[in-house]
């Protein structure tokens, strides 16, 4: 293992990726030359960053058009007849409702569990007078470098009882060893004098985590926090090899469905505006469209919005790539 | 899971040595030997620790460990409703088939044609993130960068179904592209841009790209700001233009960075993951877009040959993790540092 101490202080000062520059001219030495470069230079970053983002604009502005509009593809720059109807409508989709717990469920459970069993391990490993540390640590950590494969995996999980079963989201995820040796190296760059002072006073080794280390990881648990968190929410696999009982579908497997099955889409859109009886004018009768778009909407929201956390995190998170599992 | 985890973990040891300051080749060794475990600090043991920790060690071995044992499903001729001890015992079988049975030969060397053209492809725009990162740095405006950085970094926080989504809602055939093109007047009948076997390998590269670009730039954005300043001073001074900057100052500091990300990816030839290309798959591009991962679950799962793709991704385990250590051996000798 190769890991080098993340000392606190490094924790917050790395916070941001601040390019530095190479070489400071003052505007009269920019010469013609400079001139074209950065115009190309900008441009072609202005095309880049329009080529990432505008599809996630085109889901949105999709999903609160008329619906009659969106069908025929032709909302491409601005919303055309703003409605928010389809967001309550979506709801009414056979298993919708039951599709979104289950991911928040799974993504807030499996969440606190993977961050929880992270400080306590990097903690607890952190302690060398614990019984067999090297021993066990490595134990944990050789586990990123091998894989017994897929379908060993699925026999082993229905063994287990563990296929169909809503804890097969939450369990295999909540020892991750990169997390822990992430927060073991945190706590190696933690001062002792704490925890000696704490022992002086009798203070037992769960305590010593609960009240003096737990409250000063915050940092390291935040960001393998949100990495969890955005490895829950996106996982698909899992549903697709684990799964077969619709109500333990995620949301994501309920996109990749409602992409790939056009006709029992339109039927199901059928219902949805069956059920709303009178109000379902053309504009806001379901289409395959429009209820595509509106859960994949459903389904990035919620990335967007702790987006702006994100940031903070960027260089930490390289290193918590774990995530792409 | 886990393999994909040793790149991304490794990529986490480069980004910290490139932070603690360039060419620092202090091997980073300080895991668990270096702080002391001398034998006059050495406290009484203690169990009782260790019981806390057993019930997460459980886990492990029951996710981890354990699943090893299923590798003797690739001896049987293993079918799910007999279970293990109702299916017939077949010895190599499997892995003779591999190698004997023509179809089979035909069938595996497409599969690993297509793993391999597509890694392939993965490693030589693998200096995409870099150059990205480069030019960036020029960028002076310090809002315009960190807007940049922000909106190409956000497709790498997105699941591949909603990718596959984006792709369906602009490139079917009834996509905002197709629309376009049409309106325009450029073609008559729509292109076929999913449902077609031309250019798999080009279009999943070029997915991949779209999604990690960004994010790929980051850890090169944070390895330039870890660059000595008077690497640039100098460079200043001795009237060096700013191409020549970036060609013998910039890009020079990034090359370990950017050697230790080639060696992972040669590690993980045959680990493409399944997930992209599960969602991309149809019945029109199957035979281009099948790599290993897929090929297995593909097999396994929905064609039932479970025995058969037991084996198979036994092999591949098997050979990725020898692909590590190889790479692994041969940075130690070329960098005098390892990279797991």
């Amino acid at each position: 293992m190769t890991t080098e101490t993340i000392s606190p202080a490094a924790e917050s000062s790395s916070a941001a990726v601040e390019p530095v520059k190479p070489n400071k001219k003052r505007k009269q030495d920019r010469t013609a030359g400079d001139y074209a470069f950065h115009t190309w230079n900008y441009a072609i970053f202005v095309v880049l960053a329009l080529l990432c983002v505008y599809p996630f604009y085109y889901l949105i502005i999709n999903s609160v058009s008329a619906n009659d509009v969106s069908a025929l593809g032709e909302v491409r720059l601005v919303p055309v007849g703003f409605h928010l109807a389809n967001f309550e409508q979506v709801f009414q989709l056979n298993g919708l409702t039951s599709a979104a717990a289950v991911s928040v469920a799974r993504t807030v459970l499996g969440t606190a569990a993977t961050v929880f069993a992270s400080a306590f391990l990097g903690f607890m490993f952190s302690q060398r007078q614990m019984w067999g540390r090297q021993f066990w640590y490595r134990f944990l950590v050789v586990t990123m470098y091998f894989s017994a494969g897929l379908i060993p995996m699925f026999i082993i999980m229905k063994n287990l009882g563990l296929t169909n079963n809503f804890w097969v989201y939450v369990l295999p995820f909540v020892v991750q060893p990169f997390f822990i040796v992430l927060v073991k190296t945190y706590v190696e760059g933690m001062p002792r004098e704490l925890q000696e002072a704490a022992e002086v006073d009798g203070a037992g080794i769960a305590r010593i985590f609960l009240t003096i280390y737990l409250p000063n990881m915050t940092p390291i648990l935040a960001t393998i926090a949100i990495f969890a968190a955005v490895s829950q929410w996106n996982s698909f696999q899992d549903t697709l090899i684990y799964i077969t009982d619709q109500s333990l579908y995620t949301l994501q497997y309920l996109l990749y469905m409602f992409i790939n099955q056009a006709n029992s889409l339109a039927q199901a859109a059928a219902n949805a505006g069956g059920n709303l009886g009178a109000l379902a004018d053309a504009a806001s009768t379901q289409t395959p469209t429009s209820i595509r778009m509106t859960v994949s909407v459903l389904v990035v929201l919620p990335i967007i919005f702790i987006y702006p956390l994100f940031q903070r995190f960027f260089v930490k998170g390289i290193m918590l790539g774990a995530v792409k599992g | 899971m886990t393999t994909s985890s040793v790149v991304q973990e490794t990529v986490a040891t480069t980004v910290d040595h490139q932070g603690s300051g360039p060419g620092s080749t202090e091997p980073g060794k300080t895991a668990t030997p270096a702080k002391g475990d001398k034998p006059a600090r050495r406290r009484k043991t203690n169990f009782g620790m260790f019981l806390w920790v057993s019930p997460f060690l459980v886990l492990a071995f029951l996710f981890s460990y354990f699943p090893l044992y299923g590798w003797i499903y690739s001896l049987y001729d293993y079918k799910p409703a007999l279970g293990l001890s109702g299916s017939e015992f077949v010895g190599f079988q499997w892995f003779r088939l591999l190698v004997s049975s023509p179809a089979q030969v035909e069938q595996i060397g497409k599969v690993l044609t297509n793993t391999f053209a597509i890694s392939f492809l993965g490693i030589a725009t693998s200096v995409l993130p870099l150059i990205f990162a480069v030019f960036l740095n020029e960028v002076r405006v310090k809002w315009f960068r960190n807007m940049v950085q922000t909106l190409t970094t956000l497709p790498n926080f997105i699941s591949w179904v909603l990718v596959y989504m984006i792709a369906f809602s602009l490139f079917s055939s009834t996509g905002l592209v197709n629309d376009v093109l049409m309106d325009a007047g450029l073609i008559t009948t729509p292109m076929k841009f999913l449902d077609s076997d031309q250019h798999v390998w080009l279009t999943m590269t070029a997915w991949s790209i779209w999604k990690g670009l960004g994010w790929g730039a980051i850890i090169y954005l944070a390895a330039i700001a870890g660059v000595d300043p008077s690497l640039y001073e100098s460079a200043k001074m001795d009237g060096a233009g700013r191409f020549q900057t970036m060609w013998y100052v910039t890009i020079p500091q990034l090359m370990p960075t950017y050697l230790v990300l080639l060696l992972l990816s040669v590690a993980n030839l045959l680990n493409n993951g399944m997930e992209q290309y599960f969602v991309f798959q149809n019945a029109f591009n199957k035979e281009h877009i099948q790599v290993l991962d897929l090929y297995v679950y593909n097999i396994g799962l929905t064609g039932n040959s479970m025995s058969m793709a037991t084996a198979i991704g036994m092999l591949k385990s098997l050979i990725s993790v020898v692909l590590l250590f190889t790479v692994n051996a041969i940075a130690k000798r070329v960098r005098g540092q390892s990279l797991v």
